[in-house]
């Protein structure tokens, strides 16, 4: 269901995307389905210890064996200071990711890269690692944030200094750093709340599942000059974290960008990219590395675990007065957990006068996390929301009606600092509260609850070029990956604007050495970034083509106008130019037609989203069956609505595999249990119902059509809403994710 | 035969749908692998002399896609429909379920409450075991290294019998039982219990027969739901008698203890249902 506006001719509607027909004959072509002749392939050894010092790493026997050609271990890699750079989800520390790449003096997680070795097959490469022989020290590891943060735990970090705190600290520990938010008088607060709930929540780790594995080719030539191919959600990003690990020139390499087989965040960052180059490069070969599901979730990003304590206090009358966050994310090895955005969405959608929100960014013997759907925020919304349930029910005000009266609006100063500019997030509100859903019928053992969440969405560093055939069709060129329909999308937007059929243009991925700078494929930015410069560039070329119609009618400019993808005369004296004239007559008056637009965008509309979700549960085996789910969200505007839909459902499946039975599952050992899709238990098709959406449209000021990200905001609600639900039908506060069918019937139990 | 024999590290196979995932992950591979599916008493079907002859190596959705199969033997049928995948279906069988020896084989505890035998040929000539005295452990048969199972041969079922398998999993599919349970009852005019069998699954190092169920059940009226008679809770404390589980990813032992007790007492009002329906 949607209610976009109508009032255009593309955009809000429904064409078959460009890159569909590739997709589903098996055509397009992901990372690993690139090869060359007399291709090497790549495998590399892991640790398999959690934490331990490497003695020595004796290679010996391996480079001697039959098809090797190349070994390489942290030795190989150059040191690199300890700096942080930009990326759209966060900044990235090179030297971390120098060492989470090839483990230097001490592994730090099983699975943690120790070598790296190239062969003529992948058998030999397998059998060269397994004959490479590592002396290891074990040292005592550190597998849960109460352990990392008591203070005489193991340290992973000699040189690890909390920062944020008030005063230094005088020895290194296991935390990186402390994120503080305070505004009001909480004191004051607590004073004037005639009821305050506190409860403290856990959440396990859990992977982005993305079902294409980890996968590039290199090819490193004599000259140095290199080309990988590789499945990401940003190459011009590859490039850069690539070339700055092995301390190549970023200009040396070009990075093609595969088809990406999902990524969720967790494509934003390098694992095998340096290693394959670097391979190459001592082979004088192509080496082609693949990741194996267990080496995928083992060694690539989960997003945290965490351990959270809230505290809300809300008058008799539903207002929020006073709240508290105490918050703990687990990093893994490295610092660099998304504590920032869990401590800034927290409280994101209340307005609430006192508030006190501290959060901490804790390393332990654990895979370093990397980027998922919304950092953050997710399992912050999971408490928050659950204790607004709490407060609801304790004040008898409808758990919506209690978010209608303090939900943040136009103006209101957000906790984190800004104001909010034009937002949707009364409207979802609404919206749920007038779904039939929300007042449906319910049965025996079955419950319904609702949650909120909030994303502020991003701009970034784009470039855009449009570019007219003679034939008088379109080529939209972007930097981006396209993972959620954004092909689609940027090719509306630029059909809307020359005029001329959806399918008369071809949107490309084009590579580095094609076109210019652009960030990742993250923070839900494309649609929104990339689409102001594709429109921008129409634009541009829309008054390139007006100039030239005026030319050849020598009028002047004035006299000319764009309708329906043709220049009109404004007095009618001269036939209308169609864009095919005026393009294969270009030669004549002044050359190809082709715009190039950059930006850095400001104004990434925040996005709101509102879930209403049914459970039943079973009360013999603890079962948890989600019967029904609506996902209510502002889109802005939505360019291709299937897609925004496919968004939001796909990010409340997420967080409904996250709330019931996903989870990093360790031994005593901080082995990993179930690095697999069969013990990882992510939802399949057959688990949920179809998702229900509602596409909410708050125009966004700042973008022509009005978009907003959505590709985050539909995770971050659902693991608050299944808890809320089973509340609801059991009558048990779940605290801790996942709400696995043990859990649950522990709980039920518990009578 | 030969072959195995001679081939200390040989394995046979017929689905591979364990053999090759366990190479994948890490287990010795073979030095060679045999495949059954082409000797012809392993992929086909008989219902004569009142026993039903089923091939070992007959894939999964064969079985399930059989209407006599399914009207004899609906909890078998059941079994087997769940394991894996579709995917999955279409090559894994009976006796690959059977001799990879995990105690969660979702088949398994059907043959066993059905009586089903094994046919087991080898160096030796041929031989017949119970289903339930071919896995001795996790992992481990008694068939020595040149044997393997052709085909199973169960009883064909009498007036007023029939049998049922439930499993739990967290979620609807492409997953293996945390628990799992199996039931075989047979019912006079009346609808009154004349024989009944229970077999557990993933609540021990083996497949397990609820040894008492019948006792229990026997001469009982069995209700369309299992509510408050007195009889469930004496069946619930021999389900727990049988139950050695383990903690693990997929369940707690305790976890296991509870819910082996209500599969036990669904399956069992299942197949009564069934059993009540063939009169």
């Amino acid at each position: 269901m949607t209610t976009t506006r109508t009032g255009y001719k593309w955009v809000g509607t429904r064409p078959v995307r460009h890159d569909g027909l590739d997709k589903v004959t098996g055509r397009a072509r992901f990372g690993a389905d690139y090869a060359t002749a007399g291709m090497l392939h790549g495998v590399v050894l892991r640790s398999p210890h959690v934490h331990a010092r490497i003695l020595s790493i004796d290679l010996t026997e391996a480079a001697a064996m039959p098809g090797v050609k190349a070994i390489i271990t942290g030795a190989d890699l150059p040191d690199i200071p300890d700096e942080t750079g930009t990326g759209s989800e966060g900044g990235i520390n090179f030297r971390d990711l120098s060492r989470n790449i090839l483990a230097r003096d001490k592994v730090l997680y099983e699975g943690h890269p120790v070598a790296a070795v190239a062969a003529v097959t992948l058998r030999a490469a397998q059998r060269a690692a397994e004959a490479i022989e590592v002396d290891y020290e074990i040292l005592p590891a550190v597998l849960s944030l109460e352990e990392a943060m008591e203070d005489d735990a193991p340290v992973l970090h000699d040189d690890l200094f909390t920062l944020g705190l008030d005063s230094p600290p005088d020895r290194p520990s296991n935390i990186s750093r402390r994120r503080v938010i305070a505004r009001g008088d909480l004191d004051a607060g607590w004073e004037e709340a005639d009821v305050v709930v506190e409860r403290e929540y856990t959440t396990k780790a859990v992977h982005q599942g993305y079902i294409e594995p980890h996968a590039v080719v290199a090819e490193t030539g004599e000259d140095g000059r290199s080309t990988l191919w590789c499945s990401s959600q940003g190459h011009f990003a590859m490039r850069t974290y690539t070339t700055k690990v092995l301390g190549w020139e970023p200009g040396d390499m070009k990075v093609i960008p595969a088809e990406i087989g999902g990524g969720f965040g967790g494509k934003t960052t390098i694992y095998l990219e340096p290693l394959a180059a670097l391979l190459s490069r001592r082979a004088g070969r192509a080496v082609k590395m693949v990741m194996t599901r267990s080496e995928v979730f083992r060694a690539t990003g989960p997003t945290s675990g965490s351990v959270m304590r809230i505290k809300m206090g809300a008058r008799r009358d539903g207002k929020l007065v006073a709240a508290t966050a105490w918050m703990a994310y687990e990093a893994g090895a490295f610092p660099g957990s998304p504590i920032g955005p869990g401590v800034m969405t927290v409280l994101a959608c209340y307005d609430i006068p006192n508030v006190l929100i501290e959060g901490y960014d804790v390393v332990l013997n654990k895979p370093k996390v990397a980027a998922y759907r919304a950092p953050g925020a997710p399992m912050a919304a999971f408490a928050a929301e659950s204790v607004v349930d709490e407060l609801a029910e304790e004040l008898g005000i409808d758990p919506i009606e209690l978010r209608l009266r303090n939900a943040v609006t136009e103006g209101v100063r957000a906790v984190y600092g800004p104001k909010y500019r034009k937002i949707g997030f009364v409207e979802t509100l609404e919206e749920a509260r007038d779904h039939p859903h929300y007042s449906a019928p319910l049965g025996p053992w079955q419950g319904r609850g609702v949650a909120s969440g909030y994303w502020f969405n991003f701009g970034g560093e784009t470039t855009a070029t449009v570019s007219i055939n003679e034939d008088g069709t379109a080529v939209v060129m972007s930097g981006c990956p396209d993972i959620g329909g954004t092909r689609a999308a940027l090719a509306q937007m630029a059909a809307e604007e020359l005029g001329i059929d959806v399918h008369r243009i071809e949107p490309v991925v084009a590579d580095t050495h094609s076109i210019g700078y652009n960030d990742m494929t993250g923070g839900s930015r494309v649609a929104f970034a990339v689409g102001i410069a594709v429109v921008d560039a129409s634009r541009q070329l829309i008054e390139d083509m007006c100039s030239r119609a005026a030319l050849i009618w020598d009028v002047p400019r004035e006299e000319v106008e764009w309708v329906d993808g043709r220049a009109q005369s404004v007095t009618g004296a001269s036939a209308p130019l169609t864009l095919e004239e005026l393009a294969s007559g270009a030669g004549a008056t002044g050359g190809p037609l082709s715009a190039t637009v950059t930006v850095n965008p400001r104004g990434a509309g925040a996005g709101f989203s509102t879930q209403i979700c049914d459970v039943e549960v079973d009360p013999d085996t603890g079962l948890v069956t989600v019967l029904r789910y609506t996902v209510v969200q502002d889109a802005g505007r939505a360019i291709h609505p299937d897609y925004v839909e496919g968004q939001m459902q796909g990010g409340a499946v997420q967080g409904i595999g996250w709330a019931l039975n996903e989870e990093y599952i360790f031994d005593r050992n901080g082995v990993m249990e179930n690095p697999g899709f069969l013990d990882y238990r992510m939802p399949v098709a057959s688990d949920l119902p179809m998702i229900d959406t509602v596409i909410v449209e708050v125009p966004n000021p700042d973008h022509p059509y009005g978009v907003r990200g959505v590709g985050e905001t539909g995770i971050i609600p659902p693991m608050a809403a299944v808890a809320n639900a089973v509340y609801a039908a059991t009558g048990k506060r779940m605290q801790d994710l996942p709400m696995s069918p043990v859990r649950v019937l522990e709980a039920l139990s518990g009578d | 035969m030969e072959l195995l024999s001679a081939n200390p590290g040989a394995a046979v196979f017929a689905g591979a749908t364990d053999l090759i995932p366990q190479i994948q992950a890490g287990r010795p591979e073979p030095t060679l692998a045999v495949d059954l599916k082409r000797i012809p008493e392993t992929g086909r079907i008989e219902n004569s002399g009142g026993f039903w002859r089923v091939g070992a190596a007959i894939p999964a959705a064969v079985l399930t896609a059989h209407a006599g199969l399914s009207a004899a033997f609906p909890g078998l049928v059941e079994g087997a429909g769940l394991i894996g995948s579709d995917q999955i279906q279409g090559r894994a069988t009976l006796g690959g379920n059977l001799c990879n020896a995990s105690p969660a084989a979702d088949s398994v505890p059907p043959l066993v409450a059905l009586g089903a035998e094994a046919i087991i040929v080898g160096r030796g000539g041929e031989r017949s075991a119970q289903v339930s005295e071919v896995v001795i452990g996790p992992s481990a048969t008694s068939l020595d290294q040149s044997e393997f199972i052709t085909e199973f041969r169960i009883p064909a079922p009498s007036r007023g019998s029939s049998d049922a398998y439930e499993r739990f999993i967290p979620r609807t599919e492409m997953d293996i039982a945390v628990v799992g349970a199996a039931a075989r009852i047979r019912v006079d005019g009346d609808g009154r219990c004349e024989e009944a069998a229970v077999v557990l699954a993933a609540v021990a190092p083996t497949v397990v027969e609820v040894s008492a169920a019948s006792g229990i059940l026997e001469g009982r009226v069995i209700p369309h739901y299992s509510g408050r008679d007195a009889f469930w809770d004496e069946l619930g404390e021999a389900v727990v008698a049988c139950c050695n589980p383990i903690d693990d990813k997929r369940g707690t032992a305790e976890y296991r203890r509870k819910v082996a007790q209500v599969l036990a007492r669904r399956t069992v009002v299942t197949a009564a249902r069934r059993a009540r329906e063939t009169l």
